[in-house]
């Protein structure tokens, strides 16, 4: 089965909301890549790249960042309506990002603290997940996410083909890689067994325990690795904090560190 | 001293711990790469050695469930250490491996296979329970009909070294499963390290041809009968010092007919469903396929990946994963490794060299939970017909 050439090339749009921009970073950090990547697809809309804006309808959308104010829970029903394939990329799209920290708090106590008018400030109580608006097709995980899986979900798409973006743990990756454990031979709080493979295990590689950058992995035991990092001595505020960074608002996740939280 | 005795396969013979480099030397001489222990951050791993000094002499660990310390030992023994966290499985069946890439040229796919001669590697401080691992996969992977051809090229390029226990770690359980402490057969050569005071020696026993080609014309006595006695006994006090254990005894019949019971709860809520138990274990010899293509579609890449019955896509069928939760991967894990194996190759599937227990975040351990099932035995009358996931 040989394509014939001159195919129209797919229209790729990549979209922000509340984020970084670290992930579309990562798709510019593609160097080697990048110009494959120009290659295969039209690139619609960049923000990071380009300010030229290409009409819809896209093939491929990349949504990066969370839903935050009112304009962009309705900004993304409008790309969602614009797009084929919708994948939303990195943590903040996929779990609320670090801004959901605020979901713990009274948004309005910051709004007041820093903004002189705070009554020109329209934004929402909480920072939550693209998924809790619009159906997805695919979440790419990761603060940020890894470059090369971000070419493969396109790349997949392209082709045809399902993506390569397994949702074991990281102690799966770690392992692969021969990395000495962390946990088990530094006595080093690591996350990598709940979490969410894809960053092929950076930190055990520097003798760092994981994060979890790429937040909860499938039927994360959370539980279970809480209770452990306890025998292991920390502390109630350092669970909460563990359970409580990039990916904030994931499910599993925000149930486990309300359980550690002081009750004063 | 006789320096030119002419050795055959079966000999006993005595390596004196001032010749020991030779072997190295020799080794390398014959064109072998040399796998070996090696300290690497805060673990004894295996990699390839250059020379003697890379071993981790005066090195030593102590290890339990979910702890694994390295620690510095009084005495100077290179192999005084017990397992680390891999095994020869890393050298043999590797974590990935490329099995095809495809090109696309106009109007033909050309397929390529991978250049797959493998380095000869020489195998140094392999211990009798990682024996016995290595014995086991060759009954997966090189006999039956599926053939592994890449684990078999390897195989047939390699030369294992043994080196018996003469202390055993905490989590170890070899005697359990007698594949240890000291190697019987299927080693080209096995040492057993002798240090005293004022004497460091190695028993050294030939247990291959080509074994024996490496050692031919070294400078080795036959051992003495005491020699022997002292090797033999430095072996005994490992297997007294086991630091766990396992009842064997029925423990096929006895996990098949526990299917369903209700203590298998208990471990579903404390395992983490991570997988480090089956990647470090040196029988575990599951792997998936995946299929990958560059942006253009004209290169495609066919690789092999070490899996794990603890993940969701391992039991993946249409409509969702077979075993969905902690508990049943859990149970498939011990029941594949003690019990349905035996049905598969005519062995257990586990060497007792107690990885498992050392590499898991929350130290679940294999002996503990196989007799927990023992004290609670649902009598054959009792089982149930159904299983539950
Ligand atoms: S270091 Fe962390 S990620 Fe690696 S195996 Fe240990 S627990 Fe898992
Ligand atoms: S099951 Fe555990 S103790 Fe048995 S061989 Fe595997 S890792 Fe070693
Ligand atoms: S225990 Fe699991 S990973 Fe190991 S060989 Fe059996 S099915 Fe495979
Ligand atoms: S038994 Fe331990 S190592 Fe194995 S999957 Fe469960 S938590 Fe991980």
């Amino acid at each position: 089965m040989v394509p014939k050439k001159e195919k129209k090339k797919a229209k790729l749009a990549v979209w922000k909301f509340a984020s970084c921009d670290g992930c579309q970073l990562s798709l510019l950090d593609c160097e080697d890549e990048l110009l494959a990547v120009a290659d295969a697809v039209d690139i619609a809309n960049f923000p990071e790249a380009s300010r030229a804006i290409v009409k819809g309808p896209y093939e491929i959308s990349l949504v990066e960042g969370s839903i935050t104010t009112p304009h962009d829970a309705e900004r993304i029903h409008r790309i969602r309506r614009a797009s084929k394939f919708l994948v939303t990329i990195g943590a903040c799209a996929t779990a609320g990002g670090i801004q959901a920290l605020r979901n713990y708090t009274d948004v309005r106590e910051f709004t007041s603290a820093i903004y002189a008018s705070p009554k020109y400030i329209t934004t929402l109580q909480n920072s939550t997940p693209i998924t809790d608006h619009i159906p997805v097709d695919l979440e790419l995980r990761g603060c940020p996410v890894n470059k090369y899986q971000l070419i493969e979900v396109v790349s997949a798409y392209l082709n045809r083909r399902k993506p390569n973006v397994s949702p074991y743990s990281v102690c799966i990756e770690c392992k692969l890689r021969g990395h000495n454990c962390v946990m088990v031979a530094r006595g080093t709080p690591c996350l990598g067994p709940i979490t969410h493979a894809g960053c092929d295990a950076v930190c055990p590689g520097f003798d760092r325990g994981c994060y979890s950058c790429f937040g909860p992995k499938e039927t994360p035991n959370t539980r279970a690795m809480a209770e452990r990092f306890e025998e292991m001595g920390v502390s109630a505020d350092d669970l909460v904090r563990m359970f409580r960074s990039f990916n904030a608002e994931a499910d599993e996740f925000r149930k486990e560190s309300i359980i550690h939280e002081r009750q004063d | 001293m006789d320096e030119n005795p002419a050795f055959k396969v079966g000999d006993q013979l005595i390596l004196q711990g001032s010749d020991f480099s030779e072997l190295i030397v020799r080794l390398k001489a014959a064109a072998y790469r040399v796998v070996g222990p090696m300290v690497r951050d805060g673990c004894i791993v295996f990699d390839e050695i250059s020379g003697v000094e890379d071993l981790p002499a005066g090195f030593g660990d102590n290890q339990d469930a979910a702890t694994y310390r390295l620690r510095q030992c009084d005495d100077m023994a290179l192999f005084g250490y017990n397992n680390g966290p891999q095994s020869v499985k890393r050298f043999l069946y590797t974590p990935q491996r490329e099995i095809w890439k495809a090109r696309r040229n106009r109007k033909t796919v050309s397929i390529h296979l991978p250049d797959t001669e493998p380095v000869k590697t020489a195998f140094l401080g392999v211990r009798p329970c990682d024996l016995n691992a290595v014995l086991i996969q060759d009954r997966v992977f090189t006999r039956g009909e599926y053939l592994d051809d890449d684990y078999n090229k390897r195989r047939e390029n390699s030369l294992i070294i043994v080196v018996n226990c003469t202390e055993a770690g905490k989590t170890c359980f070899c005697s359990s499963m007698n594949t240890g402490p000291r190697a019987t057969a299927g080693f080209d050569l096995a040492l057993t390290e002798i240090l005293h005071a004022d004497h460091h020696y190695f028993l050294l026993e030939v247990g291959s041809d080509r074994g024996l080609s490496i050692v031919a014309g070294m400078p080795c006595d036959h051992a003495s009968d005491q020699q022997l006695r002292t090797a033999a006994e430095s072996v005994t006090r490992a297997a007294d010092n086991m630091g766990r254990s396992i009842d064997a005894s029925g423990l096929k019949e006895l996990l098949i007919r526990n299917i369903d019971n209700v203590y298998w709860d208990s471990v579903g809520h404390r395992c983490l469903t991570c997988a480090n138990c089956t990647m470090v274990c040196p029988t575990c010899f599951c792997s998936t396929v995946e299929d990958t293509t560059d942006l253009t579609g004209n290169t495609a890449h066919r690789i092999r990946r070490w899996d794990s019955c603890f993940t969701m896509d391992f039991s993946y069928i249409h409509g969702g994963s077979v075993r969905p939760s902690a508990k049943a991967r859990y149970r498939q894990w011990i029941i594949h490794k003690l019990a349905s194996w035996h049905e598969q190759f005519g062995t257990s599937g586990c060497v007792g060299c107690g990885r498992c227990i050392t590499w898991c975040p929350v130290g679940i351990d294999i002996t503990e939970e196989a007799r927990a099932i023992r004290q609670r035995d649902i009598r054959p009358a009792e089982v149930s017909e159904t299983m539950e996931v």
